[in-house]
This record gives structure tokens, sequence and C-alpha cells, in this order.
């Protein structure tokens, strides 16, 4: 094992990946010579050279067609968009082709690349710049969608994003680049998509969590415990496409009450999907509504004071939990 | 004018312009018969630049167009059944009942898709001739595009990538006038579109679409320079289509005159007419090569007939590659229980009834439609209307007379 930061852990996998596979590229803005917007692409264009670490002009959607046509022609290329918010200028080629391809061609194309890009709020960045699209992504079919959050994590998932044959939205938080954990130095350590993870076990009060909400949820998980006698599980999806409903279903089934966090807007959110899914599956389970920690129905404001108020904190996770246990302590 | 090439090949490209055209008058006619659905879009008068590009290709060449290709993949090899079956929406279409008419695919063949977003496949081609770069391959991507998807976006972007990284890609632009039913003139303020690709540094010269052998010489030269030189270019061909945008188009934006003076022009007429006076084709095989269209469409009608509606279980495949199988994730896939319609067998029965039915035609009345192929029956975006049983209108009898 060895420490790493989350930028480092997902530069290993692409590396790793690209010493494995020789149809394996990086594409995107600034990849190569500036070694990536976030650094996440450091040292690739030295020991891979330009042919397989290619810096494009800014040209978000045929940067992401270009690899589309890549994939489909038998490359596994690894796009980067430079943040989320200029995904939506690729969304044409990422929802109308490289999703809509295998299945509008009936299997007989495949669309194997990855589009990885960094996301969230918290930089003072303002309302273009500090979007959280996880929802937007999960809702497209053909899709995949990994929204890791520790450098483990991010590592196995990005290894087994990059093997995949479908195209697989890659979802970065920018706040936790330069997060350290302890990272497996095996190349082979592929994590498959569909495996959520308990990162604390508790009985009172289920808390799911995503990306950098992940975070949030254990922060609050230990003050509940020390300031209010509630033991939170707390469940962390890993991929929201496939979702691994099961191991949240035996949590909330365990604890009858949840709390889902979440830095994305809350309308038609990862969140709103999620409760739905639960409710159907798990209503008589269920002894309070579910509830829900989202980012601000705004568009992110600049102001720092403002800025922090549209995301969520621990606390606003700590109250939801509170008001899912109302009643019962 | 280009020389006329030998017997056998002017006998291939009048041959498959006529199977082009054949097809396309076919293809207008199940659709008025509701046997196609969604949009139609014909390339009737578009053969020459079709088959022209097509002849200049090598069978590793990748080729890839837009939502007006029934022509493009038949011109790349594929059979004409497999078409028109993607047209009734049957299991033995390019796509299975995918795709449809917008969506022609052929892997077999290179035909790299036709494309239902205006300049969605210009980006697409340009990874097509990168992996080729990547992979040290010869094989060249010809895109072809209309006049209208040079005003997008991915236009200038593509271009751009494909000078800057020297992609082995031909940029064809295929110049039938109108964007829809908006003139060259009042959709691109500059008009002249072999220009529009220099300030990229991709040169472009124009041709005549509507002469298979000009076509042919100058993708040739445009091949070879992808080829040889890693030099992408760009061809502007002039051309027409004698019907409408779609098969829903009042085509208030132009003359008739201006169709019957295309006409005049027409590319298998024409080259038919020069075969037969240089004395390489006689009359006999003009006919023969109609006959065989005739042959061969008729049989594609009838394989698309036979072939059966795609099964309901079906419905989820191919969506996801799984464990190198097709398959796919649900939402909730790992959860012990399925999710509400899901599965086939739990389907609602209005749903199933829809469903068999054809949802494209569920509450409809069996019939033809008002003449679609000819004028067009409404705008697009609209449903087109199924004519009443028993009052066909006048105009749809006389498509039907005048294509027998």
């Amino acid at each position: 094992m060895a420490t790493l930061r989350m930028r480092e852990a997902l530069r290993d996998a692409m590396a790793e990946e690209m010493r494995r596979d020789e149809a394996v590229f990086v594409i995107g803005e600034d990849v190569g010579v500036f070694q990536g917007a976030f650094k996440v692409t450091e040292g690739l264009l030295e020991e891979f050279g330009e042919r397989r670490v290619r810096d494009t002009p800014i040209s978000e959607n045929t940067i992401v067609g270009t690899g589309v046509g890549a994939a489909m022609a038998g490359l596994r290329p690894v796009v980067e968009l430079m943040t989320v918010n200029f995904a939506l200028l690729a969304l044409d080629q990422i929802v109308n082709h490289a999703a809509a391809i295998p299945y509008m061609f009936n299997g007989q194309a495949r669309v194997p690349m990855v589009i990885r890009m960094p996301g969230g709020g918290g930089h003072q960045l303002g309302p273009t710049h500090s979007h959280s699209f996880e929802a937007l992504f999960l809702q497209v079919p053909g899709l995949l969608v990994a929204c890791p959050s520790t450098p483990a994590d991010g590592k196995a998932l990005l290894k087994a994003a990059i093997r995949d044959d479908n195209p697989v939205i890659f979802i970065e938080h920018e706040n936790l680049y330069g997060r350290r954990g302890e990272v497996a130095e095996d190349g082979d350590e592929v994590l498959p998509f569909g495996q959520a993870v308990v990162r604390r076990e508790g009985g009172d009060v289920t808390v799911v969590g995503i990306l950098k909400m992940a975070h949030v949820a254990e922060d609050a998980a230990r003050v509940l415990s020390h300031e209010h006698e509630v033991e939170a599980e707390v469940i962390d999806p890993r991929t929201l496409r496939p979702l691994d409903l099961d191991t949240i279903l035996a949590s909330v089934r365990k604890t009858n009450r949840v709390v889902i966090v979440e830095e994305g807007w809350p309308h038609g959110g990862v969140g709103a999907n999620l409760a739905t899914l639960i409710t159907e599956q798990a209503f008589d389970h269920l002894d309070a509504p579910v509830q829900r920690v989202t980012g601000a129905d705004v568009h992110m404001p600049y102001s720092r004071r403002l800025e922090q108020a549209a995301i969520p904190h621990e606390e606003h996770v700590v109250s939801a939990a509170l008001a899912a246990l109302e009643g019962s302590i | 004018m280009a020389d006329l090439p030998d017997a056998s090949t002017c006998y291939e490209l009048l041959a498959r312009m006529a199977l082009i055209r054949r097809f396309e008058e076919e293809a207008g006619r199940q659709y008025q018969r509701a046997k196609a659905g969604g949009f139609l879009h014909l390339a009737i008068g578009e053969e020459a630049t079709i088959v022209g590009v097509a002849a200049a290709m090598r069978d590793e060449d990748y080729l890839i167009g837009t939502y007006r290709t029934h022509g493009h993949a038949i011109a790349r090899g594929t059979e004409p059944k497999r078409v028109m079956a993607e047209l009734f929406g049957r299991v033995g279409g390019t796509s299975g009942g995918r795709g449809g008419s917008m969506h022609i695919f052929d892997a077999g063949h290179r035909f790299m898709g036709g494309y239902g977003i205006v300049g969605g496949n210009l980006p697409i081609a340009a990874g097509l001739a990168l992996a080729s770069d990547y992979k040290g391959e010869d094989a060249v991507t010809v895109c072809m595009f209309g006049d209208g998807a040079s005003n997008a976006g991915n236009f200038g972007e593509t271009m751009n990538l494909a000078a800057l990284w020297s992609l082995p890609i031909l940029f064809l632009v295929e110049n039938n006038l109108y964007g829809m039913g908006t003139s060259v003139e009042r959709h691109s303020a500059q008009t002249d579109l072999s220009k529009k690709a220099e300030g990229y540094g991709i040169s472009g010269r124009r041709i005549d679409g509507m002469d298979v052998l000009a076509v042919r010489e100058a993708v040739a030269e445009g091949v070879r320079l992808a080829r040889e030189e890693r030099r992408p270019t760009m061809l502007e061909a002039f051309t027409y289509r004698y019907r409408g945008h779609s098969a829903a188009d009042p085509e208030v934006y132009r003359e008739r005159e201006e169709v019957e003076e295309w006409q005049e022009k027409d590319p298998i007429e024409s080259f038919a007419r020069r075969c037969v006076e240089a004395g390489v084709l006689g009359e006999r095989e003009v006919q023969e090569v109609r006959d065989k269209a005739e042959q061969a469409i008729l049989g594609a009608v009838e394989f698309a007939d036979a072939s059966p509606e795609p099964a309901l279980d079906t419905l989820y495949e191919s969506l996801y590659v799984l464990d190198s199988a097709a398959g796919w994730y649900a939402v909730d896939e790992r959860s012990p229980e399925p999710h509400r319609g899901e599965r086939e067998e739990e389907m609602p029965a209005t749903a199933r009834e829809l469903a068999e039915a054809g949802a494209a035609y569920a509450g409809q009345p069996e019939g033809p439609r008002p003449n679609p192929a000819e004028h067009g029956d409404a705008q697009e975006g609209v449903e087109p209307e199924v004519a009443e049983e028993g009052n066909e209108s006048p105009v749809a009898e006389e498509v039907e007379e005048g294509a027998d």
C-alpha cells in the first residue's frame, strides 16, 4: 500500500492501463504539456508521448465525438473534460452518440470510452464552474456513472472504467484531488461497478453520500455519535449506474431511516431517484420519510458566505438524521 | 469531363445508381402505405454523388453520413433488403429495427452510420480517422454531410482538429441547395461552401455532384491525399433532391420549375445516355440494369415484409455490453426485485397492446398516408395523418399508379 492523493491515484490508474493496453490513450484540453488543469495527467506526456496523450483545442463536443469515433474503431479513449460544467457543451455527443450508438446500431458498434470530469463547488468559482451533474448523466440509458470519494476507489474504479466496454461518465470532485488515502499498488486491482461500501456501521439511521458528501456523511456520523448517541450507518454507493441498491436496502431494513446527501440540485436529483427506489422497495421498513440533503436550488453564488450556505455541511446532515429519528429518541 | 471507364465499371456505376433510385422510390411508396414509420428522407436525384464516393473507396475505408443514407449503405454493399427491413422496423434490418431510416449502419461494409443530428457525425468521423492513424492503418474516412451542417459548431471544430492532426479524412458536402427548407443563400453567409474550411487549413473545391464520374475522380484524389499525404481536404458536390426534405415536406420554399430543371440533368439518365452514345453500353444493358434493380427492390420489400417484428423481450438488448455480451443495467439492476416496467411479462396490458400494435401507429386506422413521398403531407415534427379507409386522397392514388 502507498499513501497517495486522489489526483495521483487517478494518474496511476491511467498510466497502468496505458502500459497494459496500447489501445488506451488520453485526450483532452491541456492534458499534455500543461499536465491537466488539476494536474491529474501529470507525467503522462513524458512517459507516453504525444501520440497517446493528446492536447486538444477547446472544442468539447468534438473532443468527445472524436473519442466516440475512435472507440467505435477499436481504441479505448480516456477523455478528460476540464470540468463537468464544460460537459454541457458535449451533451449531444454524450447522449445522442456515445450512449445511443450501441443500442441504435443494435450492438454492431461499441463505445468503450471513459469521460472524466471534475465538478463540485467550494472554490468560489461561481455559477458556471461549480456544477454537480451526477443526476443528469444518471438519467441517460447506455451510460455508466462513477463518482469515487477516496483515492483507492478512484484508482480501482477508473481502471475498471477503462477496461469496460461501455461509455463511462467518471465524475471527480475538485475538492477531493488533494485528499490522501491508502491505495493498493497492485496493478490489477480493479473495483467492479455496482458495489457500494459501508464506511461506518450503525443501527439507528442510514446515511448515503457520494463524492465529497460521502466524507460529509462520515463527519456527520461522528457528530451524531458523540453528541446525540445516534449510530449512523454510512454508505458510499461509489457508482450510480449500476447502483448497488441491495446494500442500501439491507441497511434501511436494519435502521428503518435514511438520509441521502448530495451536492447537486434537489429536483430530479440523485437523492430524489434513490428516495423513490427505497420507498418502492422498502416502504414497509421505513419508520420516517426519506430525508434528502442537497445543494441549494440556486446557481452557485460567488460570495464565500453564500456559496458555503448553498453547499451541504455536516450540520445539515445531522439535523436531517435527527429529523428522521424524531419521536424515537 | 472525366473519360468513360471500361464497360464493366460503367455498368456497375449505372447499376448502383439505378438500384438506389429504385430503392428510394419504393421506400417512399412503402412509407405511404405506413409500412415505414417516423421520418423518411429520400435521396432521389443525389445518386451520382453517393455512388461516385463509394466507387472511389477501398473496402477498409470508413464512410459516415447523415440521416439521408439509405443509398450510402447500399453503395457500400449493404443489401437493399436489409435497409428496407430497417425502414419496416424488423429484425432483418441493418439495426434490427432499433435505428430506422435515419440510423442505418453496417459495420461489415464499414458504413459507419447514418446520424439523426445534423453535424453529429463530423467529430465521430475525426475519431475514426484518428484511430486509423493511431493504429498505423491505411484506411481513410470519408465524411459526408449536408450544406446545412456546414453551419453547425461541429463543422469548425472538426475541420480544425482534422487539419491540426493531419487526419486521413476527406470531407464531402452534399450541397443540395437547401438545409431542410432554407436555401443556402438564406442559411450561409459564405455561399461557396468549398471555401468554408479554408480558414482551418482545409482546401476545398466544387464538383458536379450529378456526374458520377466527376465525383469518383475527385473523391479518388481526395482519398489519395488523405491516405498518402495525410492531408484532409473538402469537396462540395452540387446535387439536388427531387423529393422534399422528408416525406413530410410541403415544399413551399422552391418552385416546381427548379425541380424540373435539375431533373433534366438527372444523374442516371445522363450517364446512361453518355454510355450508350459512346457505345460502351447498349440499350439492352441499360434496360437490364433497370430490370435487375426492379427485381432486387421487389425482393427487398418481400424480405422486409416477411421479416418478423422484434420480440418485446429484446427491448433492452444491446443497451450495454456485459461481460462481452450484449445486455443492460437497470438503475436498480442489483436489487432483488425488478423495477416496474423492466420485465416484459410484467408489462401492463395497455402498454403491451400498444407495443404489439406498433407504437408509431397505435390508435391510427390502417391505410395509405396522403401522398407523402411526392409532395409531403405535414411539417417536420408533426405526425403524418393516415388517410381514412375508403377515402384515399387522389394524389396518393396518382403516386401509386406512377410508381408501378
